[in-house]
């Protein structure tokens, strides 16, 4: 049997045993059970990796079971594994066995742990599946099964009204995007008869240039697969206008964040795109359109992570802008460079998230950064590692001549991302590259402002009210009144308050340590096989579209085009540290001086209120309407109400007639005789 | 000699007085009782009659049975009566009308 067997079902058979047996075996045995199964993943899944890093190894599809027997469809459930799928199961195996172990601690106090680690290991199986997918039906499986995972852990806490209305929220905008991508799997099985990949993969340059009617109008046909595969992804992967949900998603356990809203689930767009590479590769269109939208993506969520107090929602809108440079690596063709960012990432992004949430815990679930300060001496491990997951996602690293460089995780993969914009040459792309640099700079600002606010300054955390629960003695239900909504955002006071704030336990320690360690070398290490000319194309070996005229011409781009995002971020470094450490009062003479440039960011370019406005509200009316106007006013009120009343008329009517008067009944009683009689006599002869 | 016409007329006349005594009497049970009598005797004035014009006994034979089914109703109408008297304090026919749903 071939180890993915194991990497993919073993999940689920955790996630089954802990969700339905979780109260019987108890919740020792049920995180012991789904841990155990993604630690086995993982080591199962590395092995496999580094054989096609090695050229080991050749792509092969596993086969299942028969699924669908319909006419001409036809579809299996088979995992394939190649070099692509296996950069996922790396990520996705080592990321949630990580998280799983990191929930131990977390989620100590929670009545709900059982349950809790059945969804993430539920997750993982569907995210597996995902990745593994051999048919786009198969793909659509794993991509509702995370979205169905990822619906029950933002609402884990379900007493919580907020995290309720953030996974219904999460649930229908991705709703949106799944509509886009079922349309373009229905038309990609129109146009090539068949669902599986490869053979689509192979068909598609084929249909370059042909024409589709389409709602009434002449369409390239890639170019509008591509697209309506490409809504599905916006919505999956939080990109423009279909980005809404993710910050919301901030409502469920930090570790959720870390796995399913950072490093894993909302990468599926950037894995999607680049496993129908070669499709996007026949529509121009359709690859400018996805620079376009990661490109104003990727600098719309940079900006707004530059205003938000809440630390987690800062890490949030900086996924969804890191997520922007994947989806404009991949619209430029850089997919090699799109899919390292992914790699990189999941280990610097689940480093930050799960770094907050030790944060979090130390601070007594208060997550909003004005209210911490002076953090460094207090929890120096916490500290350390999110130093570390910063200067990977900013990007930290120098060019050494003779070995490429010598950096953090970000550096390798982001700055490949913009030099792959830089050397497209496309309008989209030189678009795409000044955007990705100024974004560079405020990733940098906005990072960094976080390791400020929370670390360095004077300890702000008397003015918090779950300090003050804590210190009190008055302690809460974990995790009750989370979110940024109960402070008054203009009086922060300082001073500590005599709160202690206290390490986190090892199961939280060790596995952001480990990530740390993923997050310093993850680039140094395996930039090669993903974006170095020489040896990607053979890693990739046609799985992925991977164009070594464009390595070999970011190798010998000009000086300032690799330097660029450097200082980009050194800019961004030196702006952070000015506004928050040498000079505290700055940003806030800042704010003074653009309010309405503050007030437009902080409150995330008005996006929910607009969408308030042109789809909730008319939703609400037109909802009102067919409930009031239609239902009760037109259905109701003729068909079941109506009936009744009529029938109580017709009884008032009869009601009288039964006097209980004998004489009344004697007198009905003749008339009726006279009246037969009178038919008898005159008309029955 | 009176003709058979006179008897009918008088036999109509007692019938519509009898009908009318049910329908239009508000206030006594005993009347409407009486105005049963009354009913029945038209009938019988009527059978006698028919029986005399047609030399037919049959009818004077029907009209003696009528007298003792009459009897009989009478008496039977009279001890309903009085138990309905005993429980109701009244027999006033407006007040009977517990057949009312």
């Amino acid at each position: 049997m071939h180890p993915v067997l194991f990497i993919v079902f073993l999940p689920l058979l955790a996630a089954i045993i802990a969700g339905l047996g979780g109260r019987w075996i108890g919740k020792t045995a049920a995180k012991t059970v789904t841990t155990g199964a993604l630690f086995i993943g993982a080591i199962l899944s590395w092995p496999i990796f580094f054989q096609y890093i090695n050229g080991n190894a050749e792509p092969m599809v596993v086969p299942v079971l028969t699924w669908i027997r319909s006419g001409t469809l036809s579809v299996d459930w088979a995992l394939r594994v190649d070099s692509l799928t296996a950069v996922m199961l790396v990520v996705v195996t080592t990321v949630s066995s990580l998280v799983h172990l990191y929930s131990w601690g977390y989620m100590e106090e929670d009545p709900g742990q059982p349950r809790f680690f059945a969804y993430l290991s539920l997750f993982s199986f569907a995210m597996l599946m995902l990745v593994t997918a051999d048919s786009l039906i198969q793909m659509f499986f794993g991509w509702e099964g995370v979205g169905l995972a990822s619906y029950l852990l933002i609402g884990f806490w379900y007493y919580k009204p907020s995290a309720n209305a953030a996974a219904l929220k999460a649930f229908v905008v991705n709703r949106v995007g799944d509509f886009g991508f079922s349309l373009g799997i229905f038309g990609t099985f129109l146009v090539f008869g068949t669902v599986s990949i490869p053979a689509i993969l192979h068909a598609a340059p084929g249909m370059a240039g042909s024409t589709i009617s389409f709602a009434g109008m002449h369409v390239q046909t890639m170019t509008l697969l591509c697209l309506l595969l490409f809504v599905g992804a916006m919505g999956k992967s939080a990109q423009l206008p279909l980005h809404t949900w993710l910050p919301d998603a901030m409502e469920g356990p930090t570790p959720v964040s870390a796995l399913i809203h950072a490093a894993t689930m909302v990468t599926a767009g950037v894995f999607m795109v680049c496993r129908l590479s070669p499709m996007f590769e026949t529509s121009p269109t359709a690859m400018h359109t996805v620079t376009w939208v990661g490109a104003i993506t990727c600098f719309f969520a940079a900006t707004v992570g530059c205003a938000q107090n809440d630390i987690k929602r800062v890490i949030a809108y900086s996924t969804c802008s890191q997520l922007g440079y994947m989806f404009f690596a991949a619209g430029v063709g850089a997919y090699g460079a799109a899919m390292f960012h992914l790699f990189t990432h999941a280990f610097f992004k689940a480093l930050l998230f799960l770094g907050a949430g030790s944060v979090i815990h130390a601070m007594h679930h208060e997550q909003d950064m004005r209210y911490y300060g002076a953090l460094r001496k207090e929890i120096p491990i916490t500290f350390w590692v999110m130093v570390i997951g910063t200067l990977a996602i900013t990007g930290v690293g120098v060019e050494v001549t003779g070995i490429g460089g010598l950096g953090f995780a970000g550096f390798w993969s982001k700055d490949s991302i913009i030099q792959s914009a830089w050397v497209s040459g496309s309008v989209a792309g030189t678009f795409a590259f000044w955007i990705g640099v100024l974004v560079a700079l405020m990733t940098s600002f906005y990072s960094w402002r976080l390791v400020f606010m929370t670390f360095f300054g004077p300890p702000r955390w008397a003015a918090s009210e779950h300090i003050q629960h804590a210190l009190h003695g008055d302690h809460d239900e974990p995790s009750q009144e989370h979110g940024d909504s109960a402070h008054d955002p203009h009086h922060v006071a300082t001073g500590s308050g005599g709160y202690h704030p206290h390490e986190s336990p090892l199961t939280i320690l060790v596995p952001i340590v480990l990530l740390a360690i993923g997050a310093v070398f993850a680039g140094q290490l395996f930039h090669g096989i993903f974006v170095g000319p020489d040896t990607a194309p053979s890693y990739w070996s046609g799985i992925i579209a991977f164009s070594r005229e464009m390595g070999e011409a970011i190798e010998s781009s000009a000086l300032w085009v690799k330097l660029s995002p450097t200082i980009a971020m050194l800019l961004g470094l030196w702006i952070a540290w000015n506004n928050y450490v040498r000079d505290p009062g700055a940003a806030g003479r800042f704010v003074a001086t653009f309010p309405a440039v503050y007030q437009f960011v902080a409150n995330k370019w008005y996006f929910d209120e607009l969408y308030d406005a042109i789809f909730v509200r008319p939703a609400l009316w037109l909802g009102r309407l067919f409930w009031k106007g239609g239902d009760e006013g037109t259905i109701d009120r003729f068909g079941p109400h109506g009936a009744a009343y009529a029938v109580g008329i017709g009884n008032r009517v009869t009601y009288r007639l039964q006097s209980g008067y004998l004489y009344s009944y004697a007198l009905v009683m003749l008339l009726g005789l006279i009246g037969a009689a009178t038919w008898a006599i005159w008309w029955a002869q | 000699m009176i003709g058979l016409g006179s008897y009918l007329t008088v036999a109509a006349i007692l019938f519509t007085i009898g009908v009318l005594g049910i329908f239009l009497n508000r206030r006594n049970v005993i009347l409407m009782l009486m105005a049963i009598e009354l009913i029945l005797l038209a009938v019988n004035i009527n059978l006698v009659a028919f029986s005399a014009y047609l030399g037919d006994l049959t009818g004077q034979v029907l009209a003696m049975f009528v007298l003792t089914v009459a009897a009989a109703e009478a008496a039977i109408g009279l001890a309903i009566l009085v138990i309905f008297f005993r429980r109701r304090g009244s027999i006033a026919v407006d007040d009977v009308n517990r057949m009312r749903g």
